[in-house]
């Protein structure tokens, strides 16, 4: 089944100068590799098309069932300097809540908050 | 050795609430508190801030509601604290920590240090080459320099503890090595036992943040509900001598500490898990493992390190110019199309005053002034919208343009326009944060005491 990625895991963002980290943490391990198989850098850059403008790294911690997606230039130049009004990027986390994964139907179990 | 030591968090930055600070002073049975006050352009706001305004003392504008709120339960029992409300005056601070102290009833003799020498402001030039963001020689910041410091790691604060300091204020010292001061001095880990170093760098970084990890910065109904969230409390470290530790928070308080807000508080700000720098370690999270032995009390274990780098992470802050915002009130039926209309406004205005802008941003708050160019394209008009308007400038008078032309939406705009009266500054200075590297050899701290 296709469900948004924030009944699969949870994500908060940080910054550095004008680059952007967002962590994406299944909520189970039998979650993790659905997550890990499908939420590739590419996919994630095309996710955050428009804000993040250059290259996004992916670091997994397998032990924590997470992702670690490091975007460069994506703070409009910097929490200083951007125009933005959430110029710390803090809300950026929200998005990839959003993006949509295929999960077994078997795991519908696994998966958290309500569902329409 | 102390087989076991608990280090709270008193502050995550600057703005943050001090009720907690006390709570953990009055209820959480510490060896250590720990404050956490700066951002990244702290120190170059507060060296703007002192030559515009000589009372300004240049430490922490919070220093005295801090101090006051966990002063009386530190010193009834024994706590040490840890601080860099030092800012860019860490002696000017503990002079007035020994104000406070006095007023307490604290012993006589009772010593504070102060850490100086992260400020390099006159050497930077010659002790750095190139600007990591951009790869340009730090010369080119020479004509907009305010200020630069140098992320300084914990041996400083450890000396001081071990020359009998029962406080420690700093100016720029690295988040987490402000925390695993206490570990290095207690445990008497080498400064170069990466593993050590490793665990508890890694633990300080999971304090640094304070309620961060016990709920704040989490909740999420119906996906990740926390309860109580109007009354979170400040983590509390049960740190082993072996760099393990359990971290939980004061009991009757709201929020969670679980292997959620572990996990992403762990990589909060984190690039390469695996390489993780600060000036005493690389930390090594992807080694760690976590267990929730009780209710709040996640256990953290075999975090892991590796031997730091030769140089120091620098921080450069230059004058950039400025930037000018405001913004303005759409309601009922319509409200996007007039929000629509207002901005076509905005944008012929400024091109009428000839406004001189690196770049000019129009949003429409309740749509898409978060999240931009990503905005769902069927995301359903909202009833209410706010058009905000901000332009970057050279110079303050392009900037005050900004709100000078939304001034003009009031009786010169179009139907239905809600308006703030003009009721503070709606310009600012930009005070850009570059970084460069420093060899650690040409850093040379310096601490000075003060007695109760």
């Amino acid at each position: 089944m296709k469900v948004m990625l924030q009944h699969v895991a949870h994500a908060r963002s940080g910054d550095k100068g004008n680059t952007s980290n967002i962590c994406v943490i299944a909520y189970s391990e039998a979650l993790y590799p659905y997550l890990r198989d499908q939420l590739t850098a590419e996919r994630f850059k095309a996710h955050y098309a428009g804000v993040v403008k250059g290259p996004v790294q992916r670091y997994e911690v397998d032990g924590l069932w997470a992702l670690n997606f490091v975007a460069q230039d994506a703070l409009g130049g910097g929490v200083s300097r951007s125009l933005c009004l959430d110029n710390y990027g803090k809300s950026l986390s929200a998005r990839v809540l959003a993006f949509e994964l295929e999960i077994p139907d078997r795991l519908a179990g696994e998966l958290r908050g309500p569902r329409n | 050795m102390k087989p076991l030591i608990r280090i709270g968090a008193g502050s995550a930055w600057w703005g943050d609430r001090v009720e907690p600070a006390r709570l953990n002073a009055e209820r959480g049975d510490l060896d250590y508190l720990c404050f956490e006050t700066m951002a990244e352009a702290t120190i170059s706001a507060a060296q703007v801030r002192s030559r515009r305004d000589p009372s300004f003392p240049g430490y922490d504008t919070y220093l005295d509601d801090r101090m006051r709120a966990v002063l009386p339960a530190c010193l009834k029992r024994g706590t040490k604290i840890v601080t860099n409300q030092g800012w860019i005056n860490p002696r000017g601070a503990a002079e007035r920590i020994v104000h406070w102290l006095r007023e307490c009833g604290a012993p006589r003799g009772m010593k504070v240090a102060a850490v100086d020498g992260s400020l390099i402001t006159d050497r930077v030039l010659e002790l750095t080459d190139r600007i990591l963001e951009n790869g340009k020689p730090t010369s080119t910041l020479r004509d907009t320099l305010v200020s630069a410091e140098v992320y300084q790691g914990a041996e400083p604060i450890v000396d001081a503890l071990k020359q009998g300091a029962h406080i420690v204020v700093s100016g720029r010292v690295a988040d987490p090595s402000i925390f695993m001061a206490p570990m290095m001095y207690e445990f008497g880990w080498d400064a170069l036992d990466h593993m050590k170093l490793g665990a508890g760098n890694g633990i300080g970084h999971l304090m640094e943040c304070g309620a961060q990890v016990t709920g704040g910065y989490f909740a999420d109904p119906g996906f990740k509900d926390v309860p109580d969230p109007w009354n979170f409390a400040f983590p509390i470290a049960e740190v082993s001598p072996d760099g393990s530790a359990v971290l939980t928070k004061v009991a009757g308080t709201g929020g969670a500490v679980n292997l959620q807000t572990v996990k992403e508080q762990m990589l909060y700000e984190v690039h390469d898990p695996a390489n993780y720098l600060t000036p005493d370690v690389v930390v090594d999270f992807t080694t760690a493992r976590l267990e929730q032995i009780g209710p709040d009390r996640v256990r953290v274990t075999n975090l892991s390190g590796k031997p730091r780098t030769p140089t120091l992470k620098v921080s450069i802050g230059c004058t950039e110019g400025y930037i000018g915002e405001d913004m303005f009130f759409y309601a009922g039926p319509g409200a996007l199309r007039r929000a629509q209309l207002a901005k076509r406004i905005l944008e012929e205005r400024f091109k009428i005053v000839q406004l001189d802008a690196e770049e000019v941003r129009i949003d429409y708050l309740g749509l898409n002034a978060i999240h931009g160019a990503m905005t769902p394209a069927d995301a359903p008009e909202p009833y209410e919208i706010a058009v905000r308007v901000a332009a970057r400038t050279r110079t303050r008078e392009e900037a005050i343009k900004v709100g000078r032309e939304v001034d003009g939406m009031a009786v010169s705009g179009i139907g239905m326009t809600g308006k703030r009266v003009p009721h503070q500054d709606r310009t600012r200075e930009i005070i850009g944060v570059w970084s460069s590297l420093v060899p650690r050899e040409k850093i040379v701290p310096s601490l000075s005491f003060y007695e109760v």
